[in-house]
């Protein structure tokens, strides 16, 4: 019978689907805000801008919370590794094969980061439009280019990152470990070889 | 014994991914308009084919109310008043009936978008002033929107220039609803908070008071590229 390694965290997890939550809750009152067809078919602008608003103050709020009442020392290692590019994933990156990856391979290494960069934008410039509507000097010309590009730029690696974790039969695996937290041996073999070995006894994570 | 090559250190790529794609989007507040403007360009004939679902020509659809009003054109008037000798009251027809004017002209809206070469048809104000003869002493003309509370104003030498309209057709058909059925102010000098939507009255008055977005802090005089902070 295979054995099954331990992923993620609970705080790990938990820290995915709150951002996942916020991310939908922005993306279905920002597309009504945006879009003059849904804009038109939902109607009630103030009261979507306010959700819009609260949606955001509560994603980074509850995103930090998570981050301050969970593992802390587990995310800073986690974000250690998701910084860290060995030889084998500048290789990976470079399409050279093989490259063994270990817990992250370098696409979801680099996935991270940019959409720890992209929270901090979309952050930045939300603050920046709901400053610049009552005072002239948070006002630029490019807040909301900066705003609604992000928009794009976060639906491509979305798309992206549901196709691989529902729809690609070879990764699609992988959602076992962001929802209950572990993933078959095996699996883990294949695609993360260099994370496995680090397990002495298999159902404890080693890192 | 073996002498094992000691790993060479990893490098930290991913601070370095996420320290550049903020220092990007940070440093795009000084030019994404203006590449925008390209990309636009270069990509509209595509967007344009996958309407209604992308924000074709670059509007967005702002109200300050729960529900946009809605054009009945049996009861629909336009109340023309204040400092005038003849107040008058214009159904949808009556509309029509003045004289029509086109023009095309570039809508910019104060949070940064714009959509260029608009064409837009109506009614110019002068030929309104000719059937209600404003008194000498009003000086400025109060738009009031169907959307209530929203009112604005324009001083009579704004009101006076060249490509000022009150407008029913956009680009081609009737004035949709979104953008304010079925008669606009549009004034391509100014913001687009100063082109009031879903006009139901024009008074002219002694002085222009604050608009509905001026109460709460913008500038009353809406010059594209000279206020609200830009290029100031």
């Amino acid at each position: 019978m295979s054995r099954h390694l331990r992923r993620f965290s609970r705080t790990e997890r938990t820290l995915h689907w709150v951002n996942a939550l916020g991310f939908f809750m922005l993306l279905a009152t920002g597309l009504i805000l945006y879009l003059p067809s849904l804009s038109v078919l939902v109607g009630r602008r103030p009261l979507v801008k306010d959700m819009h608003f609260w949606s955001g103050v509560g994603w980074i709020a509850a995103l930090a919370l998570v981050a301050a009442l969970g593992d802390r020392r587990g995310l800073l290692r986690t974000a250690r590794e998701l910084d860290a590019f060995d030889a084998d994933d500048v290789r990976w990156l470079r399409r050279r094969r093989p490259a063994p990856p270990g817990r992250f391979n370098a696409g979801q290494k680099v996935n991270a980061s940019l959409t720890a960069a992209f929270t901090v934008l979309f952050l930045v410039s939300g603050l920046l439009l709901w400053l610049g509507e009552r005072d002239t000097r948070f006002r630029f010309a490019s807040t909301v280019v900066l705003h609604d590009g992000l928009m794009y730029a976060a639906l491509v690696l979305l798309v992206g990152h549901l196709y691989l974790a529902l729809i690609h039969p070879a990764t699609r695996h992988a959602l076992r470990g962001m929802t209950i937290g572990t993933v078959d041996e095996d699996w883990a073999r294949a695609h993360h070889p260099k994370w496995v070995p680090d397990h002495v006894d298999g159902d404890r994570p080693r890192r | 014994m073996i002498e094992s090559t000691p790993e060479p250190a990893p490098r930290r790529y991913g601070r370095g991914v996420f320290l550049l794609t903020v220092a990007g989007g940070v440093s795009s507040l000084a030019w994404g308009k203006a590449v925008w403007g390209h990309v636009s360009s270069a990509v509209s004939p595509v967007a344009s084919s996958l309407a209604p679902f992308l924000p074709t020509g670059g509007w967005r659809i702002y109200t300050i109310s729960g529900s946009m009003p809605s054009f009945d054109r049996a009861t629909w008037r336009l109340k023309v008043g204040g400092l005038v000798e003849k107040p008058v009251s214009l159904s949808y027809d009556d509309l029509l009936a003045l004289p029509k004017a086109s023009q095309i002209s570039t809508f910019h809206c104060v949070t940064g978008w714009t959509v260029k070469n608009v064409h837009w048809g109506g009614v110019r104000l002068g030929d309104l002033f000719d059937r209600t003869s404003p008194l000498p002493q009003a000086g400025a003309l109060q738009f009031v929107s169907a959307e209530q509370p929203y009112i604005d104003y324009l001083a009579m030498p704004q009101a006076r220039l060249h490509d000022v309209m009150l407008a029913y057709e956009m680009d081609g058909k009737p004035l949709p609803r979104e953008h304010g059925a079925p008669l606009r102010l549009i004034i391509p000098e100014m913001y687009g908070y100063k082109n009031v939507k879903w006009l139901s009255e024009v008074n002219l008055v002694g002085d222009a008071g604050s608009g509905y977005w001026e109460q709460l802090g913008y500038d009353r005089d809406a010059w594209v590229g000279h206020s609200n902070g830009y290029g100031s």
